[in-house]
């Protein structure tokens, strides 16, 4: 999780992302991420079992649209465009008046509604937290297990060493 | 002068039906699913996205069943359905040094911080069909796994381990962070292309073109010999920063292929002598493709280094005028579609050569008497 560089930093060398100052920021910054990462099944069946008595409307129907990704010519220089990716936005209005975004990786149109819905209960009044910090703890744990599958194909190459070489 | 050519609609209906009915096949044999294609045939998924130049899985995997397994038509079809979409954003540069690497490997040195993680890879395969694949087997049993995760900080070849001694130049940044980057979907291309534009260009360029110029560049058609510093694959979170929200965000992860080639010194009266590099950075799993792209990107770097063009992938003209395989196919396979009335006029234009040649000819030999029967063409 990053916040912004300085406006005309020499470069964030792709590394040592800064923390955000604010802490509200940041930890809205981490929902966000976990609910783009969890699948609208996840979240349409969390909604109508713990929040299905919320009213709200939408702000911005669900807009399915693109985001240019860039890197770093050698990962740390010259900035370029790599190609696009799907993404799909919403943004919706609880009954209080507290809004709500979603921008998500891919095309479905539900997943960012719930998204968005989900940001404006945490918003509020962090209604949500506790499913927020099980699906971070999943997506943790998958990860993690990714990891360690990944680690079991770590090899030590040896090189011999030739007579004539001593 | 262009004319249009009418008519034939019934037999372009009943052509695309025909089309349809081989696509689908033996109708006794199950239909595949896209979804099978998404997750069985990941790699021309990548190669679809890569190239179609639009990260998308599902899009990806609808097209190469639509496009018969065709990749190139495959391609041209996503190329055609991202004009459709609007662009929210640009994304923060991504942050290949923090990558959730499935594999990162290094040529150049055996034993690395982090160490060398095979991943899932057909290096060291011995290149044997599997008939049990065919003999729909068992499902493979999992994958083992190790003790601890992979070292979370990983660090980079090129910059972290070479650069500490100077001994690989760095790279370039320009000064102002905020200046423009080319974009060649939306402005046309002009040379001399900066390196964001070339970059870009290899990035989806096609998979066959740009491996046969990194070839070419190691088989002497330009001096630049490399080592593979590092690969890595991954995924990378993607950030945007929307403007309702005045903050970074992150929007999910993407799986990205990244090669840094190691390659021949440069040096001068007043500089010590460095190690050069190439760059390569492709979407999804492929290395192949990520590695020749670094040889082209660093043989394109020709000028900027001072060295003599020697070969094509030096001339980035060439190489960025022809990597495009959507616009390649489009100007290679239009010469099949009617030229009935271009042709008319050529076919005009020889006789008529044809006849000034035999009118003169009759001539000559006329006033010649019967001496000449033979003239050259």
């Amino acid at each position: 999780m990053t916040a912004h560089p300085a406006p005309n930093a020499r470069t964030d060398q792709n590394r040592n992302a800064d923390t955000p100052s604010d802490p509200h920021i940041a930890a809205r910054q981490k929902w966000m991420s976990v609910l783009a990462r969890t699948s609208r099944a996840r979240l349409e069946t969390e909604w109508s079992e713990n929040h299905s008595s919320e009213s709200w409307t939408h702000l911005r129907e669900p807009q399915i649209g693109m985001v240019m990704v860039r890197g770093r010519a050698g990962g740390a220089g010259q900035r370029f465009n790599l190609g696009e990716m799907t993404v799909t936005r919403c943004a919706v209005t609880l009954s209080d008046g507290t809004v709500g975004h979603s921008y998500v990786k891919g095309r479905d149109r539900i997943q960012a509604q719930y998204a968005a819905l989900f940001d404006a209960v945490m918003l509020r009044d962090g209604s949500a937290g506790d499913f927020i910090d099980t699906l971070a703890a999943e997506q943790a744990a998958a990860k993690r297990d990714h990891a360690r599958k990944v680690a079991a194909t770590k090899v030590d190459f040896f090189t011999l060493v030739r007579g004539e070489d001593e | 002068m262009y004319v249009a050519v009418k008519g034939g609609e019934r037999a372009i209906n009943n052509a695309h039906k025909l089309l349809a009915e081989e696509r689908r096949g033996d109708t006794d044999i199950a239909e595949i699913e896209t979804d099978q294609i998404e997750q069985q045939l990941s790699l021309s998924v990548t190669r679809v996205m890569a190239e179609g130049s639009l990260y998308d899985r599902d899009l990806a995997a609808l097209a190469i069943k639509q496009a018969r397994g065709d990749l190139i038509e495959a391609i041209f079809l996503m190329r055609a359905y991202r004009t459709t979409l609007p662009r929210f954003a640009f994304s923060k540069p991504i942050k290949t040094a923090e990558m959730d690497v499935s594999r990162r490997i290094s040529a150049t040195f055996k034993d690395l911080p982090g160490g060398q993680i095979l991943g899932p890879t057909f290096d060291y395969t011995h290149r044997l069909l599997d008939f049990t694949l065919m003999a729909n087997g068992e499902a493979p049993t999992e994958a083992p796994s190790g003790e601890n995760p992979i070292d979370e900080n990983m660090p980079r070849v090129l910059d972290d381990i070479l650069n500490y001694e100077g001994l690989i130049q760095d790279e370039p940044v320009p000064v102002d962070e905020n200046a423009p980057v080319a974009d060649l979907t939306r402005e046309p291309v002009k040379f001399p292309a900066g390196r964001d534009l070339r970059l870009q260009n290899l990035s989806r360029g096609d998979e066959g073109f740009v491996l046969a110029l990194g070839y070419s560049t190691q088989r002497g058609y330009a001096n630049s010999h490399a080592f593979v510093g590092e690969i890595r694959y991954g995924t990378v979170s993607v950030e945007i920063e929307p403007e309702e929200l005045g903050f970074a965000i992150d929007i999910g992860d993407i799986e990205l292929t990244e090669c840094e080639t190691v390659n021949k010194f440069k040096g001068s009266k007043t500089k010590l002598p460095q190690f050069t590099r190439g760059y390569g950075l492709v979407f999804g799993q492929n290395e192949r493709k990520a590695i020749s792209m670094a040889l082209v990107d660093r043989a394109m770097r020709a000028n900027e280094m001072g060295e003599q063009i020697m070969g094509p992938a030096q001339d980035s003209e060439f190489v960025m005028e022809h990597s495009d395989n959507v616009q390649s196919t489009g100007f290679v396979e239009h010469i099949k579609l009617p030229h009935y009335v271009d042709f008319q006029g050529e076919l005009e234009l020889v006789r008529r050569m044809r006849a000034e040649v035999e009118e003169r000819l009759a001539k000559a030999e006329a006033e010649n008497g019967a001496s000449q029967p033979e003239a050259a063409e």
